[in-house]
C-alpha cells in the first residue's frame, strides 16, 4: 500500500520508456473532477427523454440538435438534484447563480458552445469525508456547477481509418453535475477512495445512477507533484479519460511516476491535458497549455439567472438520506457489526435499507448475533445473485427482506438445517416464492425424531465397520465420517445437532 | 384591396365585400407584378397561402373568424422560422435550411388565421441597415428603386410599404424594424424585451433581438402585436406578465401625457428634412394636449460603442453552430476541421465574418473584461438613464433616424453604415418599446419617421400616443407609385 504522500518505487511498465526514478521525494497534489449525468428523465434544457441506448438520434428535437432559433429551458429537476447533492456535500447553495456559454468547436457539440456554468455556479465550498487506512480526510469540494452533455460520434471503423463520422445527439442535453474538488488528495490511491465515496453518495441519494462504463459517471484529474514539504504548487498537469475506479488509480499512478522522474531528470512539468490509454497503460499529450481552448465564457443570453428559493432548499435539506458514511458508522455502532460489514452493506442505499428491512422483521429468537447473522446471509447469500451497489437490483430483489427473514425464522425454529436453507435461498430467487411454501412442498422439513434417526444412525454404523473399528482405535475423525454418512442417507434433512448426541451415544456405548 | 390595413379586411370580410382567397389572390399577383423591382421576397409560398386564405374564408363565412387576423396576407422576415418553409437568414450557410418547427410567433400567427405570403429578404443574419447585404438580392426602397428600404429587416418594410404583403414581421437588434420602418413610411414596432416570444427567430444578439410587426397603420400594429405578445414557457427571457387589448387602449388620446425630448437625439449632421419633420411632429402632439419636457439622455453617445461590443460577442456564439455538420452548407473537405473552416468561409459575407471576428475577440481571455464587461456598464448606465427620465416623463419622443434612405451602394464604409442606428440603439440597449411612425415626407419625397419610446411594457401608452397623431395626420394614405 502507497503511503500517502509518497510515490512507490515499483518499476514502470516498460513501454512508456521510464526507468526507476532517482530517490527524490515530492508530494502528490490531486483534485478531481466528476461529471455525473442526473436521473432526469428528461435533458437539460429540452423535454427530450434521457434513456441510456436508445436508437441513434430518436431522442432529439431541435433544441437538443441546436437547430437555428431554438432557446433552452431549465430543468427543474436537474436544479433539484444538484440542490440535493450540494447540500449532502455541505455545499453552500447561492441564492442566484448563472447559466455561461462555453466554446469549442467540435461536431459532437451541436451548438459548438456548451450551457454551463462559470463565474456563478449553483453551490460552492462543500467537503466529503473518505476513510484512508481507517482515519478519516476531509476533502474540500470547490464547487458544483450544471451543465449539458454533448452528443456522441460513431466513427466507422477505427478513429484512424474511418472515412467518415456520425453524430448521435441522443445524449446532447443530458443534464451534468460537475464537481470539482480541492487540489486536497495526496496519493492515487486517496483519488479512487474519494471517488468511490462520491459515487456512493450520489447513489445514496438517488442523483446518478454512478455507471462508469456508460458513462453516466466521468472523472478528470489534475496532477502536480512539489517536493516534499514545499509549499508552492507544481505545474499541473489534467488528465482526462478516466472511465473506471481501477483506471482513476491506475492513470495517476503512472502520472505520478513520469512526473517524478522527469523532475528527477531536472526537467520542467509542461502544462497539458493528457488522455489516459488503459490499453496501453500511460498517459499521453493530447495538447499543451499553448494550444488549450479559449472557451470565451459568457454569460448566457437565453437564460435568465436562477434564483434558488432558500425555502426550497430547506425542502430539500429535508427531504436528505442518512448518507453513507453515517450509515456505516451507525451500523458499526447500532448493530456491532464489523467495519468490513459496514462498508459492505453501505455500498449502495438500497443495500443498507434491505439489511434493516430484514432485521425488523419479526425473528424466532432475537439473539445479540442477530444482526451478524442476517449480515453474514445478506454478504454470502444475497450479493453472490445480486450486485450490492446496484440500487434497483437490490430493490426489485426476487428475494425480499421479509422473504429472507422468514428463512432465517425456519433455520431458528429447527424446521431446517442452515446447509438446507442455502438451496431453499436459491430456489427462493429462482421462484420468488417464500421459504415455507418451498420447505413445505420439497418435504425439506428437518429430520428432528430420534427414534426415526437412531434408526438410521445404526444402520449407517452397521454398514461401516472399518469406521467403527478406526473409531475404536481412537481416530475421532471417523465420527466425521459417520456424522456425513447420516446426513447424506437423510438428504440433508437431518438436524445436525441431533445426529452429533445420537453418533455420540451410540459410539460411546462401543469398546474403545 | 391593396393598400387595405388588415382591419379594414377584416370588416370587408365581415361583410362579405371581399373574401381571403380573393385578397390573397390580388397580392400574389402584385407581387409577381412588382416584387421583382423591389426584391422583397426571399420565397413566396403560393399554394400554403391560397389554402390558408381557403380554410379562412370558410371561418368567415360560418361566422367563426379567428381573430381580426383571420385572412390577411402577411410577410415574415426570413429569420423567422417556419415549418417545411425554408427559412435562410439572407445566408448561404442557411440556403437549404427547412425548419422541422415553427417559432411561436408563426405558431400564434398561424392560429389567429394570418395568411403567410412567403419569406422576407434581410441583410445577412440581420446584420446591416440597409438590405443590400443579403447573399440573395437586395431589397429596393419602393418610394425610389435607386434607394434602400434600410434594413436589417428592409424585406417586410418595403413589402408593407409596395402593397404586397397587409403586414409583416421583423427582428430589431439595434434598429432593424424602426429604422427600415422610417425610411419606408410604414409603422414599425419594437416590443419590449420579453413581451414577445424569441422561440424560433434565428438569433443574432440573444440579448438584443425582439420580434415585432410592420404595419400600415397603429391600429393594425396594435392587433398584430396582440396576436404574438405574451409569455413563451419555450423561452426563458420572455415576460410573465398580462397582455392588455391594446386596441381597445389606442383611442386614449395623448391630452395629459408629458414627452420627453432628448436632446441627444438631435445631433450635428442629422438631414434638416428630419428635423424639421419631427418637431413639427412634435408640435401636433402639443397640439393634441402632450407636455413636451427637455429630457437627457448622455450616455446616448457611447451607446454604439457598447452595441458593437455586445453584438458581435453575442452573434459570435450564436453563428458557432454553422459548420457544415447538421444543417444548412457542407463544403465537403478532407477532415473536419477543413470541412468546418471552408464552409464557414464560403457560407458566410464579409459583414457576419467581420462581426465574428469582432466578437470573437471582444470574449477572448484577457479582453473579455475591457470589451464585453465594459459594454455592458455602459448598458447598465443607458438601462438607469432611461429610468431616470420615464420617472418624470410617459414616453420619449425623438427622429427615428437622422437620414431618410440612402442610395443603395452609397455607405460602402461599415462605420457611416453603423452611425445609422445611433437614434434606435439605445431602446435596444434598454429593452424599452419603440414605435416608427410616419411623419412626413423629405424634399425629394422619402418618408420620414417619427420615434415614440415608452417604459417596459408600456407598449399600450406608446401605440396610443402614435395613434393619436397618426389620427391627426394623413401621411398613412399616400403610397409610392409602383408602376
Ligand atoms: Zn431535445
Amino acid at each position: 500500500m502507497t503511503e500517502p504522500g509518497r510515490i512507490s518505487r515499483r518499476p514502470l511498465p516498460d513501454r512508456a520508456g521510464l526507468t526507476d526514478p532517482a530517490p527524490t521525494t515530492y508530494d502528490v497534489v490531486i483534485g478531481l473532477e466528476v461529471h455525473a449525468q442526473l436521473l432526469t428523465r428528461s435533458k437539460m434544457f429540452c423535454g427530450c427523454p434521457t434513456t441510456f441506448g436508445a436508437a441513434p438520434n430518436s431522442q432529439t428535437c431541435p433544441v437538443c440538435q441546436g437547430m437555428p432559433g431554438v432557446l433552452p429551458v431549465v430543468n427543474r429537476k436537474a436544479v433539484e438534484l444538484a440542490i440535493r447533492t450540494a447540500l449532502a456535500f455541505g455545499c453552500r447553495v447561492n441564492p442566484a447563480c448563472r447559466f455561461a456559454r462555453k466554446h469549442y468547436y467540435y461536431p459532437d457539440m451541436p451548438k459548438n458552445y456548451q450551457i454551463s456554468q462559470y463565474e456563478e455556479p449553483l453551490a460552492e465550498d462543500g467537503h466529503l469525508e473518505i476513510d484512508i487506512d481507517g482515519a478519516p480526510r476531509t476533502i474540500g469540494i470547490q464547487r458544483l456547477h450544471l451543465e449539458e452533455d454533448v452528443g456522441k460520434l460513431v466513427h466507422e471503423g477505427s478513429l484512424e481509418t474511418a472515412q467518415a463520422s456520425l453524430v448521435d445527439f441522443n445524449r446532447s442535453g443530458v443534464p451534468l453535475m460537475e464537481t470539482v474538488s480541492k487540489p486536497d488528495l495526496r496519493s492515487p490511491e486517496e483519488a479512487a477512495t474519494y471517488l468511490k465515496a462520491f459515487r456512493s453518495v450520489l447513489l445514496f441519494l438517488g442523483v446518478c445512477d454512478g455507471n462508469m462504463e456508460e458513462g453516466s459517471l466521468r472523472c478528470d484529474a489534475n496532477v502536480s507533484l512539489r517536493p516534499r514539504g514545499s509549499t508552492t504548487l507544481g505545474t499541473k498537469v489534467e488528465i482526462k479519460n478516466l472511465n473506471s475506479f481501477r483506471n482513476v488509480q491506475r492513470a495517476l499512478e503512472f502520472e505520478v511516476r513520469r512526473q517524478a522522474q522527469a523532475l528527477d531528470a531536472g526537467e520542467r512539468i509542461r502544462q497539458e491535458t493528457r488522455l489516459w490509454d488503459a490499453d496501453r497503460g500511460y498517459t499521453r499529450s493530447m495538447r499543451s497549455k499553448e494550444y488549450a481552448h479559449d472557451y470565451r465564457y459568457f454569460p448566457e443570453p437565453d437564460l435568465v439567472p436562477l434564483r434558488i428559493d432558500p425555502r426550497w432548499v430547506d425542502e430539500i435539506r429535508a427531504g436528505l438520506p442518512e448518507l453513507p458514511r453515517a450509515r456505516r458508522q451507525r451500523f458499526v455502532a447500532q448493530y456491532g457489526l464489523p467495519a468490513y460489514d459496514a462498508d459492505v452493506l453501505t455500498q449502495s442505499r438500497a443495500l443498507g435499507d434491505y439489511y434493516e428491512a430484514v432485521l425488523r422483521e419479526p425473528a424466532a429468537s432475537a439473539g445479540a448475533d442477530r444482526p451478524k447473522i442476517v449480515s453474514n446471509w445478506v454478504m454470502s447469500e444475497l450479493l453472490r445473485v445480486l450486485p450490492g451497489d446496484d440500487e434497483r437490483a437490490i430493490e426489485t430483489s426476487p428475494i425480499p427482506p421479509h422473504h429472507l427473514a422468514g428463512l432465517l425464522r425456519l433455520i431458528d425454529d429447527g424446521t431446517i438445517s442452515g446447509r438446507i436453507a442455502k438451496d431453499v435461498f436459491q430456489k427462493m430467487f429462482d421462484s420468488r416464492e417464500d421459504a415455507p411454501t418451498i420447505v413445505g412442498r420439497e418435504g425439506l422439513t428437518q429430520v428432528a425424531d430420534a427414534t426415526a434417526l437412531g434408526g438410521i444412525v445404526d444402520s449407517v454404523m452397521a454398514a461401516n465397520p472399518k469406521a467403527i473399528e478406526d473409531f475404536r482405535r481412537g481416530k475421532t475423525a471417523a465420527k466425521k465420517s459417520l456424522f456425513g454418512q447420516v446426513m447424506k442417507a437423510t438428504g440433508g434433512k437431518a438436524n445436525p445437532m441431533l445426529v452429533d448426541r445420537l453418533l455420540e451415544d451410540k459410539l460411546s456405548k462401543i469398546q474403545r | 384591396m391593396i393598400y387595405q390595413p388588415i382591419h379594414a379586411l377584416a370588416d370587408a370580410y365581415r361583410r362579405g365585400d371581399l373574401t381571403p382567397p380573393a385578397v390573397a389572390e390580388a397580392y400574389l399577383a402584385r407581387i409577381d407584378a412588382v416584387d421583382g423591382r423591389v426584391g422583397a421576397y426571399l420565397t413566396v409560398v403560393r399554394e400554403q397561402a391560397l389554402a390558408a386564405a381557403r380554410e379562412s374564408e370558410r371561418r368567415w363565412r360560418t361566422g367563426t373568424p379567428l381573430g381580426p387576423l383571420d385572412g390577411a396576407p402577411i410577410a415574415l422576415k426570413d429569420v423567422l422560422c417556419t415549418r417545411g418553409v425554408r427559412t435562410t437568414c439572407g445566408s448561404k450557410i442557411l440556403e437549404g435550411f427547412v425548419p422541422p418547427y415553427d417559432a411561436t410567433v408563426v405558431e400564434r400567427l398561424r392560429a389567429a388565421g394570418a395568411v403567410i405570403l412567403g419569406k422576407t429578404n434581410l441583410d445577412e443574419f440581420a446584420m446591416g441597415s440597409s438590405t443590400e447585404h443579403s447573399a440573395f438580392h437586395p431589397t429596393r426602397n419602393p418610394w425610389d428603386l435607386t434607394r434602400v428600404p434600410g434594413g436589417s429587416s428592409g424585406g417586410s418594410a418595403a413589402a408593407v410599404a409596395a402593397g404586397i404583403a397587409a403586414g409583416g414581421f421583423g427582428s430589431d437588434t439595434g434598429g432593424s424594424i424602426r429604422q427600415p420602418a422610417a425610411f419606408c413610411g410604414v409603422v414599425g414596432l419594437k416590443p419590449t424585451y420579453g413581451r414577445v416570444s424569441r422561440y424560433g427567430l434565428v438569433a443574432l444578439a440573444s440579448s438584443l433581438d425582439q420580434i415585432g410587426p410592420f404595419a400600415q397603420d397603429l391600429t393594425d400594429a396594435a392587433h398584430l402585436l396582440g396576436v404574438i405578445a405574451g409569455h413563451d414557457r419555450r423561452d426563458a427571457t420572455s415576460i410573465q406578465a398580462p397582455v392588455p387589448d391594446y386596441v381597445a387602449e389606442l383611442a386614449r388620446g395623448v391630452a395629459g401625457l408629458t414627452l420627453g425630448l432628448p436632446d441627444e437625439y438631435f445631433i450635428d449632421g442629422m438631414d434638416p428634412d428630419v428635423e424639421r419633420a419631427v418637431r413639427a411632429a412634435i408640435e401636433v402632439l402639443k397640439s393634441l394636449g402632450a407636455r413636451v419636457e427637455s429630457v437627457s439622455l448622455p450616455t446616448t453617445k457611447h451607446s454604439l460603442a457598447a452595441y458593437y461590443v455586445i453584438l458581435p460577442a453575442e452573434a459570435s456564439s450564436n453563428l458557432a453552430r454553422y459548420d457544415g455538420v447538421k444543417f444548412g452548407l457542407r463544403v465537403p473537405a478532407r477532415d473536419i476541421v477543413e470541412m468546418e473552416s471552408r464552409t464557414r468561409a464560403a457560407g458566410f459575407g464579409a459583414e457576419v465574418k467581420r462581426r465574428i471576428m469582432l466578437g470573437t475577440y471582444a470574449l477572448s481571455a484577457g479582453y473579455y473584461d475591457a470589451y464585453y464587461g465594459k459594454a455592458q456598464s455602459v448598458r447598465t448606465l443607458v438601462r438607469r438613464e432611461f429610468a431616470a427620465a420615464f420617472a418624470r416623463v410617459d414616453l420619449i419622443v425623438a427622429p427615428t433616424t437622422p437620414n431618410v434612405a440612402f442610395k443603395l451602394g452609397e455607405k460602402e464604409d461599415p462605420l457611416s453604415m453603423y452611425l445609422n442606428d445611433v437614434f434606435t440603439i439605445p431602446g435596444n440597449l434598454a429593452g424599452i418599446p419603440g414605435v416608427s411612425v410616419p411623419c412626413g415626407f423629405s424634399v425629394s419625397g422619402l418618408p420620414i419617421g417619427l420615434q415614440l419610446l415608452g417604459r417596459p411594457l408600456d407598449e399600450a401608452r406608446v401605440l396610443r400616443a402614435a395613434y393619436a397623431y397618426e389620427q391627426a395626420t394623413s401621411w398613412r394614405t399616400r403610397h409610392p407609385e409602383l408602376p
